[in-house]
């Protein structure tokens, strides 16, 4: 029994832990995230070949050699994988982080000092939120040369609007609240009422936000490699290696080069998704779980 | 209700002009439509005579304001590649679109409404979690790779199913055929809407069943079936529209990925091919369009809300 803590002594982080054990398939996921991430992490120890280096010959068929066959000219697809992978992991987090930073200095300012500012920061989030999304990160795409940098900007400049309207909205609420009016009539200095009071109580719903913004912008980076307009190669990103599945060839006879990548992508998201799902719920104050 | 109307039309209106001017320099940014005549062969002084036609000699926002004068007479300008007017292309693409669109997004709703109540009444049952559990693949696999894996299926192994296009070259076409063409894009778009809308609906719809009102409903005895089907599935009505005024803007979006895959002669595809080509007025005319759709498609939801839920306060 010596293991079983009193529930009423732990802190916030324990409660949230224990409720997310909860969920099994997140349990999965997270630790599905962690071997992937780690794999990506430490792909220069792990593969097999550089993954520019032709090493074998063209589109060969996967053998104990090259264990997902080579491209089409050559290079192994295993490697290249593990390559694009961190690429993807990191447009996807560079990304999110971006974006959430841009949207909470927004959000804290429009909802703490309201007026001007607010109407101001909330029109600009409603015509950023107008063009349809896609569109606008493919016209940016097309206008600043494609690259990883340019990639990881315009994603993070398309994601911020949702985090914006989230943390104005918390910031509305927090501020009727008695201990913020508290630290304002107390003179509390603005920094410390904004970054040490508000801040930390909406920081639960920002995270779960920001996970499914991870998802979001690792399929739009996937998209607009495949497409051509994101990460060029010979950089490999998980989008760009299922480009060459637009030609027939590789579509019909050589599954091995576009089937893999697709399939991480779709795991990886997946995780994500469901890691953000059981944090929702873990951080809700009100679930009984 | 009225008041209401005009009020949001009011607020839509400056959102509308900053789009533009958005638009109108994101076209600046990306470059004077006179570097394409630049060459050995042009002279400076023609190159001068061309900037003074075409008003680009003038500043900024005198610039602006003539495009916004064309731009309400209707004429978003002509492709810089086939010199045909903007207006002409969206028009002839528009209706593949809308078809894809429109029948995408029924085909979406039939699956999420039922599945995101099903899996709400039956909460932490096997099914609630088959549905959850399908629902977020849907959403998280790529449109353009769900589409790969169906051609590799339906096309290439199994010849079932027509990969481009929207009728058999040569023919004339006809339902049938159109229909045939249509449906693995439907089923791509459909997939990635359903996934999320499921989720949606059924929290929706959880929350529903919370309420004081249904507990009352079941206190009177008057059986499970009618408690949900009288009393939750009505509420369940707002959750539903705002799904659906979501979805606009994703649409729009997803359009444009899923009609390069499947070669859909729409809007999608023809902005594809503008911005490869870098036609800026026809990508322009592009975005004002759907910002315009989605502008007008926010306001329709508020409406239909108040509509749909009469406790909704308009002002």
């Amino acid at each position: 029994m010596e293991k079983r803590k009193d529930i009423a002594n732990e802190s916030y982080v324990q409660t949230v832990f224990r409720r997310f054990r909860h969920h099994h398939l997140a349990m999965i996921s997270l630790i599905v995230v962690i071997l992937l991430g780690g794999a990506a992490l430490l792909a220069p120890v792990i593969a097999p070949y550089q993954p520019d280096e032709i090493v074998g010959t063209f589109s060969g068929a996967p053998s104990r050699e090259f264990w997902l066959g080579t491209d089409q000219i050559g290079r192994d697809v295993f490697s290249r994988l593990l390559y694009a992978m961190r690429i993807s992991l990191l447009v996807g987090i560079m990304a999110t982080l971006i974006s959430t930073v841009a949207g909470v200095v927004l959000g804290l300012i429009a909802g703490y000092f309201g007026g001007v500012a607010d109407m101001l920061i909330m029109r600009f989030t409603d015509m950023v939120m107008s063009f349809p999304y896609i569109l606008l990160v493919l016209v940016a795409a097309a206008i600043f040369k494609p690259g990883l940098w340019n990639i990881i900007l315009i994603l993070g400049f398309v994601d911020w609007p949702g985090i914006a309207r989230l943390v104005r909205g918390n910031v509305l609420n927090l501020r009727e609240t008695n201990f913020i009016k508290g630290n304002i009539v107390a003179g509390m200095p603005l920094r410390h009422i904004l970054f040490s009071e508000i801040l930390p109580n909406t920081v639960a719903p920002i995270l779960v936000y920001a996970t499914s913004v991870l998802a979001l912008s690792m399929l739009d980076e996937a998209a607009l490699s495949f497409l051509g307009l994101g990460v060029q190669p010979p950089t490999a990103s998980l989008g760009n290696m299922l480009n060459g599945a637009q030609s027939l060839t590789v579509l019909t006879k050589q599954p091995w080069l576009w089937i893999p990548a697709g399939v991480l992508i779709v795991v990886l998201v997946m995780a994500i998704n469901f890691i953000g799902d059981a944090l929702r719920d873990a951080v809700d104050p009100n679930s009984g779980r | 209700m009225s008041k209401y109307i005009i009020k949001r039309i009011l607020i839509a209106i400056p959102v509308l002009i900053g789009i533009t001017i958005i638009d109108y320099a994101i076209m600046c940014m990306a470059g004077s439509p006179l570097e394409m005549l630049q060459g050995p062969r042009v002279s400076e002084a023609a190159v001068e005579t061309k900037k003074i036609a075409l008003g680009l000699d003038k500043p900024f926002y005198i610039q602006y304001f003539v495009w916004l004068g064309q731009l309400l007479q209707g004429n978003l300008g002509y492709s810089i590649k086939s010199y045909q007017s903007v207006s002409e292309m969206i028009g002839s693409h528009i209706g593949p679109t809308l078809l894809l669109m429109g029948v995408s997004l029924v085909v979406s709703l039939l699956i999420a409404v039922p599945a995101g109540i099903y899996s709400a009444i039956h909460q932490y049952e096997k099914g609630d979690y088959a549905v959850v559990t399908f629902s977020f693949l849907g959403s998280s696999i790529p449109g353009f790779f769900l589409s790969l894996l169906l051609i590799y299926i339906f096309t290439v192994k199994l010849g079932w199913l027509p990969s481009s296009g929207m009728t058999t070259l040569g023919t004339e076409g006809g339902f049938g055929d159109v229909l045939k063409h249509m449906i693995m894009p439907v089923i791509v778009l459909a997939a990635s809407m359903a996934g999320s809308n499921i989720r949606y609906i059924r929290s929706a719809v959880l929350e529903i069943l919370q309420q004081d009102y249904l507990r009352t409903a079941r206190a009177k005895g008057i059986g499970h079936f009618k408690v949900i089907n009288k009393h939750a599935l009505r509420n369940a009505l707002v959750p539903i529209v705002t799904v659906i005024g979501m979805e606009i803007p994703v649409l729009f979006g997803g359009a444009v990925i899923i009609e390069q895959v499947f070669s859909w002669p729409g809007l999608g595809l023809m902005t594809m091919s503008a911005i490869t080509s870098r036609d800026y007025p026809v990508i322009m005319g592009v975005c004002l369009l759907s910002a315009v759709v989605v502008l007008i498609a926010n306001l329709v939801t508020d409406i239909l809300y108040a509509l749909v839920d009469p406790t909704i306060q308009l002002d």
